[in-house]
């Protein structure tokens, strides 16, 4: 018998190992995927942005000695006690439920002693967040879990979440192992029980509420407090201009590279859109209302570098918010606790079964051993760290570009390495004067 | 007494008056005339005081109360004592939607009917209505009680955890993993101090009244009761 050589084992482009495996896995068990974090597929993101540095037709500023300020006002429009922040990287929602409390102390610690914000998030304030917090946002959810008036008023700021980028339309989810004495005292729900947040609040439904349900909380708080409204980026031009109609102060803009502490795999990764498209339209909303710049724009979702923060803040943002990256900085997913991964069948970089509460790093957990590896202090000074060298870079472009602020820098300032980046973010593709779609069509 | 004209004087006044009654007991009655439906009518009480209302109220009146009686001589809009801490709120008209939603103590008295998504997501408060409620009421209500003299509209008790649910009247339907369950004492004790707190005890006796509650077949996930979700 001749020996012809045979054709090689060739894998599907659509029917890949992981689809297999995914497709084996639901088939086995019956339940769809849960999982934490953001989006893990190939987006267009700010990777696909270069800045245009200085040369002859603009002047660079000297990098050690001419000053870039990175300072932002938020909470401008109404409040009668705006925030005032040293950097505009600012930290993001995460409940005590979803996190652990040293982790939510340490996020505290960090923001602070950057001179930042922190934010609460699904599951109400805990004294050792507003303790170590100069500057809290509090969340006000759907599921209104230890919603109270004291502390609506020893917040810094509020927080409407109408939805955020990991799972626009979605509610939340924390499941039982999570659901310890105090979380479960603090939502008044029974222990262990798998917990289901509601997607849309309880007691308004559209703009027009919206508008009376801010009134509301104004009223109670005095028309002291700047009050945010959290957007998923689902559709950020009409979106942004029904939360200024609705009298936000802040329009907060997340992508879906934003995290979450756990919901579907499938509303992760089908759902939303990636915040390179997302903050030209809000942008261009807040424009066409005559309101950029006089409401504030925060925008998230991969976050990562301070290329990124001025890359967005380019775009138009007026500061931006990080969740996934600042768990990082406090020791998530670090290399350290491999032996503990690979026990759970993953690896440091990918483990996203946050919703388990078996997190090695003691950070997206409710179990006391686990939680006692984060050391709050350490993180916290970790976290500063990090805000620090994000705030430097950014501070690096933005001289480079000669801007003496951060809100200095603009779309002017950026290329796009791809024609689809070209097109989201309304910027020109490299070596060309060509923004896709720029006449013909938004 | 103390008497806020809120159409001559406006709602931001009114508030801060009564926000800045918080540790004293002077002025501890109050009437709001001309009310004219305005939205948020004395949100944020906290203090031990009565407020009467005299007319209709819009969105929000009695928001997160603690401590105070507030009193509507009329009917309340929208969201009427949502997130109610403590104290009472009665109403001797009707209610529109969401009805103590998120409420988490105190007392509210509805003594006309209640509309859609009364009790919706209650958290410890007590709701009494007299007239009938609608559908889709407490709708994930974690605790508290809801007692309602007439009828209960589409869904009653959707997903909820907790909360006790008493009805005299017909239920037109029960939501997911809601249940009709047994009377016993000391939920006829329970009925007793709420029908008398809610000035309802000429009304009905708890004997009339059925329980229901949840079944608690959704409390963890599984796949075999994906229909219900």
């Amino acid at each position: 018998m001749t020996d012809f050589p045979r054709t090689p084992p060739r894998y599907s482009a659509t029917f890949t190992p992981a689809v297999n495996a995914e497709i084996r896995r639901a088939a086995a068990t019956g339940i769809y995927d849960i999982r934490g974090g953001g989006t893990k597929r190939h987006l267009p993101h700010f990777d696909d942005l270069l800045f245009l540095g200085a040369s002859i037709s603009r002047y660079p500023l000297e990098g050690y000695r001419e000053k870039c300020a990175t300072d932002v006002w938020l909470g401008t429009r109404f409040a009668k006690k705006p925030i005032h922040l040293d950097i505009p990287i600012t930290i993001a929602g995460m409940s005590f439920g979803a996190l652990s409390g040293p982790a939510k102390e340490a996020l505290g610690r960090g923001a602070t002693d950057a001179g930042t914000s922190t934010t609460t998030g699904d599951g109400g304030m805990t004294e050792e967040e507003r303790g170590h917090s100069k500057t809290l946002v509090y969340q006000y959810l759907p599921s209104r879990y230890g919603m109270n008036p004291d502390d609506l008023r020893r917040a810094d700021a509020i927080e409407v979440v109408v939805g955020q980028g990991a799972k626009p339309g979605g509610g939340g989810m924390l499941l039982g192992q999570k659901i310890s004495d105090r979380v479960a005292n603090m939502r008044n729900l029974p222990k262990g029980i798998d917990q289901r947040s509601a997607c849309r609040h309880p007691d308004w439904t559209g703009p027009d509420d919206l508008e009376i349900k801010i009134m509301e909380l104004r009223e109670i708080t005095d028309w002291e407090k700047p009050i945010y409204v959290k957007i998923g980026g689902a559709r950020p031009y009409y979106d942004t201009a029904l939360a200024v109609k609705a009298g936000a102060d802040v329009v907060v803009l997340d992508g879906m590279q934003g995290g979450t502490a756990a919901t579907q795999d499938v509303f992760i990764e089908h759902v939303g859109m990636p915040i390179l498209a997302c903050i030209p339209q809000a942008v261009k909303a807040l424009q066409d209302l005559g309101m950029h710049r006089k409401v504030q724009l925060i925008v998230s979702g991969g976050i990562r570098t301070g290329a990124d923060v001025a890359k967005a803040m380019a775009l138009g943002a007026d500061a931006v918010s990080i969740g996934t990256a600042a768990l990082i900085a406090l020791g998530d997913n670090d290399p350290k606790w491999e032996g503990e991964y690979q026990k759970l069948g993953t690896t440091a970089d990918a483990y996203d079964d946050w919703h388990e509460g078996r997190d090695p790093a003691g950070i997206t957990t409710q179990d006391p051993e686990l939680a006692a590896r984060l050391d709050p202090v350490l993180g916290g000074r970790r976290l500063k760290n990090y805000l620090k060298v994000m705030t430097l870079e950014a501070q690096t472009i933005a001289r480079a570009c000669g801007k003496n602020h951060l809100h200095n820098l603009e779309p002017e300032d950026l290329c796009a390495l791809t024609i689809e980046a070209a097109a989201m973010a309304g910027v020109p593709l490299a070596g060309t004067n060509w923004i896709p779609g720029r006449n013909g069509g938004f | 007494m103390q008497t806020f004209d809120l159409g001559a004087e406006g709602l931001r006044a009114l508030n801060s008056a009564l926000h800045g009654l918080k540790g004293q007991t002077n002025m501890t009655a109050w009437e709001v005339v001309n009310p004219k439906g305005a939205h948020a009518i004395a949100a944020g009480v906290d203090a031990p005081v009565d407020i009467t209302v005299r007319g209709s109220t819009g969105y929000y009146c009695a928001g997160m109360n603690k401590q105070a009686t507030i009193r509507i001589k009329g009917s309340a809009g929208p969201g009427v004592a949502e997130n109610m801490m403590s104290g009472t709120v009665i109403i001797d008209g009707d209610a529109s939607q969401y009805a103590g939603a998120t409420g988490r103590g105190g007392l509210l008295v509805i003594k006309g009917n209640a509309s859609s998504r009364c009790g919706i997501s209650m958290k410890g408060i007590d709701i009494v209505v007299h007239g009938n409620i609608g559908h889709m009421s407490a709708f994930m209500a974690q605790s508290g009680n809801l007692v309602c003299l007439g009828d209960a509209g589409e869904a009653l008790g959707d997903s909820l955890y907790e909360a006790r649910l008493f009805v005299r009247g017909s239920v037109k339907s029960l939501g997911a993993d809601c249940v009709e369950k047994e009377m016993r004492p000391e939920h006829i004790a329970i009925l007793e101090d709420l029908l008398s707190r809610g000035e309802a005890d000429a009304k009905a006796r708890p004997e009339e009244f059925r329980r229901y509650g949840s079944a608690r077949t959704l409390y963890s996930f599984n796949i075999d009761n994906a229909s219900s979700y």
